[in-house]
């Protein structure tokens, strides 16, 4: 099904909206990749949704992905949205800084965000506000820190019997 | 399989003697209600065992008991993460003796491929295991020649081991209660 | 029906049982994590009244085995194991995916027969994982003869892998590039015989079920959703079409070819029990024939596609061939130079929509992948879909949903 919206056309209407919002707009491998400011990732995530022409109305996935080396941009949520009536799929991305990661949750208006938005919170540490409950969903509770985090180590700690040097740590 | 002829019988006319261990443990080994306590894809490959091409039930073993209460084997077959860990022992807890666990696959016997943060390194660290069948996920046949393999720890298992001290010891180390008879 | 009747069939004092023993007695039931119910290890920490559920709260994340951190550590060609693992019931889908996802990183084009050959195993994947959900969905009703029955044919497809690949569950079946080999005459042998004998051998299953009294009054009603609460949760594949929205990946933005074959999307109405087993019924069918027509077909040509850089050579060539062993070693060694980018890509698995995001800094690991788990993702919706109906139906709608753990829980 070929799509009725351009890249061009989304990215000029976007930003005939949010101008200031958009901080960056890019399409690596032909699908248009836009930087949102964090405080206004909401309001643009509800706008395309309810506006006419666009309907980019599903949320395919959202997830957090971590930059150590990026001060004060350390950490970046990534949205895949999905018009289904345009066949017309858009990434959007914001940064958020390691001191206080937080942007607004899409659980009002995703109920599919509920769970992605606690997967990364448990992967990340990443907060959500408005979120209704915002707690630990594939670790058990007691774990005290964010996994996916590139500072810490993929292996058990509890390991004796591999040696290092043959799985190149 | 356990025949009668493989015990040893003295016939005589209108009687047989034997012993009460071999009577026992031929009857245990050909009856065992096993709980399989499938979680990933190890139990898929435990559904095509139960199915009908490998047929687990030819060996006594047609009853699947869904309660650790009235189960004599524990088969595991799948991931154990840290998070099911408790509720596995909580499960052998349940179990009354005499019981035997089959470690199924790769992760249940050692962590498998999952060497991460959130996988249990293999179930022998909260629970007792008396065969491990290898692979990931092991053939149906590998299965059921884990199966055989606990039959045979059955049919050969002194009645006493249970009450035994080196048995008790086994349990203290993994901070399980005997049942203490 | 499963929707709970305040009034009279429950207002009868002559079998001594009065309103007030079921109303206004709520209990708590812990429904898993292990119970024989739930297929899976999930909790569900149910609220009752008498029969019928008031609340309901899902525990899950207990098989999690950072699937997600595991391929931020391993090279691109290693990462095809972990997918086998995402939903295993269907794996070949869920590497060939992968694959797509790195060709088209890499800017890699298959040639034809590739795409036709994966078509056909992805196929059959598909109906691998529609015969275990359909068939549990049998037993669940009581009907175990359906599962024993079918689970013969399964192995047939199993069988099928093995002439591929080798292994029977987690294929980890061709490789970035193509297929390790071509198609056996052996395997075209059995999927000519099972091309022949399944249709036959579905056909008396769907006769067992489709109509059957029983089963049609225990699934008709029994967790239904609306397709706009579907949407909203991020329904996708056979469970959002059962609600009545005919989303496939497969038309919508076809890859491997699918635009070349000839294929109808099934879709259901009420979106309960009876339309998510049927619409899996019918797509078993339309599978049926796109192998047929991929096969018919199948393009003459290369089974594997020409990047050196990336394609494992074979390992007659590595130990005899100066420049195989160099590609062999540089792949192996994670020597190979990646572009630097982020691609997203889908395939229609045997849950929906199964997504790819995967940033790569030009490492020999990808900086970070992330999958689309469609379980994980429509799974939330369950506590909705059972409010109001009896414990039985709470656990048809989950057996039907084809809630995977492995998928679910990353």
């Amino acid at each position: 099904m070929e799509s009725k919206l351009t890249n061009e056309g989304v990215a000029a209407k976007i930003q005939a909206q949010f101008g200031a919002a958009v901080v960056s707009v890019d399409m690596p491998y032909d699908m248009l990749t836009m930087e949102i400011a964090a405080d206004r990732m909401h309001d643009l995530i509800e706008w395309i949704q309810s506006d006419a022409e666009l309907k980019i109305g599903f949320l395919t996935l959202l997830g957090g992905v971590h930059y150590p080396n990026d001060k004060g941009r350390e950490f970046a949520m990534v949205y895949h949205l999905h018009s289904w009536t345009n066949n017309f799929r858009i990434r959007l991305k914001a940064f958020l800084p390691a001191e206080n990661p937080a942007i607004a949750t899409l659980t009002d208006l995703y109920e599919a965000a509920n769970w992605m938005e606690r997967e990364t919170y448990d992967f990340f540490g990443i907060q959500f506000n408005g979120h209704p409950n915002l707690v630990r969903i594939l670790n058990e509770d007691s774990m005290d820190y964010f996994p996916m985090r590139k500072e810490y180590h993929l292996e058990d700690a509890t390991r004796e019997d591999k040696d290092d040097r043959y799985f190149g740590r | 399989m356990g025949k009668i002829e493989d015990m040893q019988v003295i016939n005589g006319e209108g009687y047989q003697l034997t012993s009460l261990e071999k009577v026992l443990a031929t009857a245990r080994a050909n009856s065992v209600w096993p709980l399989p306590f499938a979680t990933s894809c190890c139990g898929i490959e435990f559904m095509a065992t139960m199915g009908s091409n490998y047929d687990l039930a030819r060996f006594g073993m047609e009853r699947m008991s869904f309660s650790p209460r009235q189960a004599d084997l524990l088969i595991v077959a799948g991931t154990i993460s840290k998070k099911l860990g408790p509720i596995l022992k909580q499960a052998y807890e349940q179990m009354a003796e005499p019981k035997w666990v089959l470690s199924v696959g790769a992760c249940a016997s050692s962590g498998g491929i999952f060497d991460t943060y959130s996988v249990l390194q293999g179930i022998d660290r909260v629970i007792p295991v008396d065969v491990y069948v290898p692979g990931c996920p092991p053939r149906p046949e590998q299965i059921i020649d884990g199966i055989m393999k606990i039959h045979e720890l059955v049919k050969h298992e002194p009645l006493r081991r249970r009450y035994s001290d080196e048995y008790k010891h086994m349990l203290t180390s993994y901070n399980i209660e005997s049942d203490g008879e | 029906m499963s929707t709970f009747k305040e009034d009279s069939a429950y207002d009868m004092p002559h079998v001594g049982l009065s309103n007030e023993t079921i109303d206004g007695d709520i209990a708590t039931l812990n429904l898993g994590p292990t119970h024989p119910a739930t297929h899976g290890i999930f909790q569900n920490i149910l609220q009752v009244d008498g029969e019928k559920i008031l609340a309901s709260e899902q525990t899950v994340g207990y098989i999690h085995r950072a699937f997600e951190k595991l391929a931020e550590r391993r090279p691109y060609n290693q990462i095809t194991p972990i997918t086998d693992r995402l939903n295993y019931c269907s794996s070949p889908i869920n590497n060939i995916g992968w694959h797509m996802t790195v060709e088209k990183l890499i800017g890699a084009e298959m040639p034809k027969r590739v795409e036709y050959m994966r078509v056909i195993v992805m196929e059959l994947a598909r109906i691998a994982d529609h015969l275990i959900c359909n068939s549990v969905i049998g037993v669940d009703t009581g009907a175990l003869t359906g599962f024993t029955y079918l689970f013969q044919e399964r192995e047939k497809i199993y069988e099928l892998y093995e002439e591929i690949c080798g292994a029977r569950l987690t294929t980890n079946v061709g490789r970035i590039g193509g297929f390790e080999r071509d198609f056996s005459p052996e395997f075209h042998r059995k999927l000519e015989d099972f091309l022949r004998t399944f249709p036959k051998v579905f056909n008396e299953f769907d006769s067992l079920l489709s109509r059957n009294r029983i089963f049609m009054d225990r699934t008709r009603g029994a967790g239904p959703i609306s397709v706009e609460r579907a949407l909203n949760y991020g329904f996708v594949g056979p469970n959002l079409r059962a609600a009545g929205l005919d989303y496939d990946v497969r038309v919508m933005n076809p890859y491997s070819s699918y635009q070349d074959f000839d294929f109808s999307i099934p879709v259901g109405v009420a979106g309960d029990t009876y339309d998510r087993f049927m619409v899996r019924q019918e797509e078993i069918r339309q599978s049926l024939k796109i192998i047929e027509q991929a096969w018919k077909n199948l393009p003459e040509g290369s089974y594997k596609a020409d990047i050196p850089e990336f394609y494992l050579p074979p390992k007659e060539e590595v130990y005899n061939n100066m420049e195989a062993l160099i590609y062999h070693f540089k792949i192996v060694m994670g020597e190979t130079p990646i572009p630097a980018g982020e691609v997203y890509h889908c395939v229609e698995g045997g849950n929906g929509e199964l997504g790819y995001y995967l940033i790569s800094d030009g490492g020999r690991s990808p900086y970070r992948l992330q999958f689309r788990r469609p379980c994980f993702i429509y799974y939330q919706a369950y506590p909705e879909m059972i409010i109001g109906q009896t414990i039985s139906d709470a656990v048809l709608t989950l057996s039907s949903m084809n809630v995977i753990a492995g998928e679910l829980d990353a």
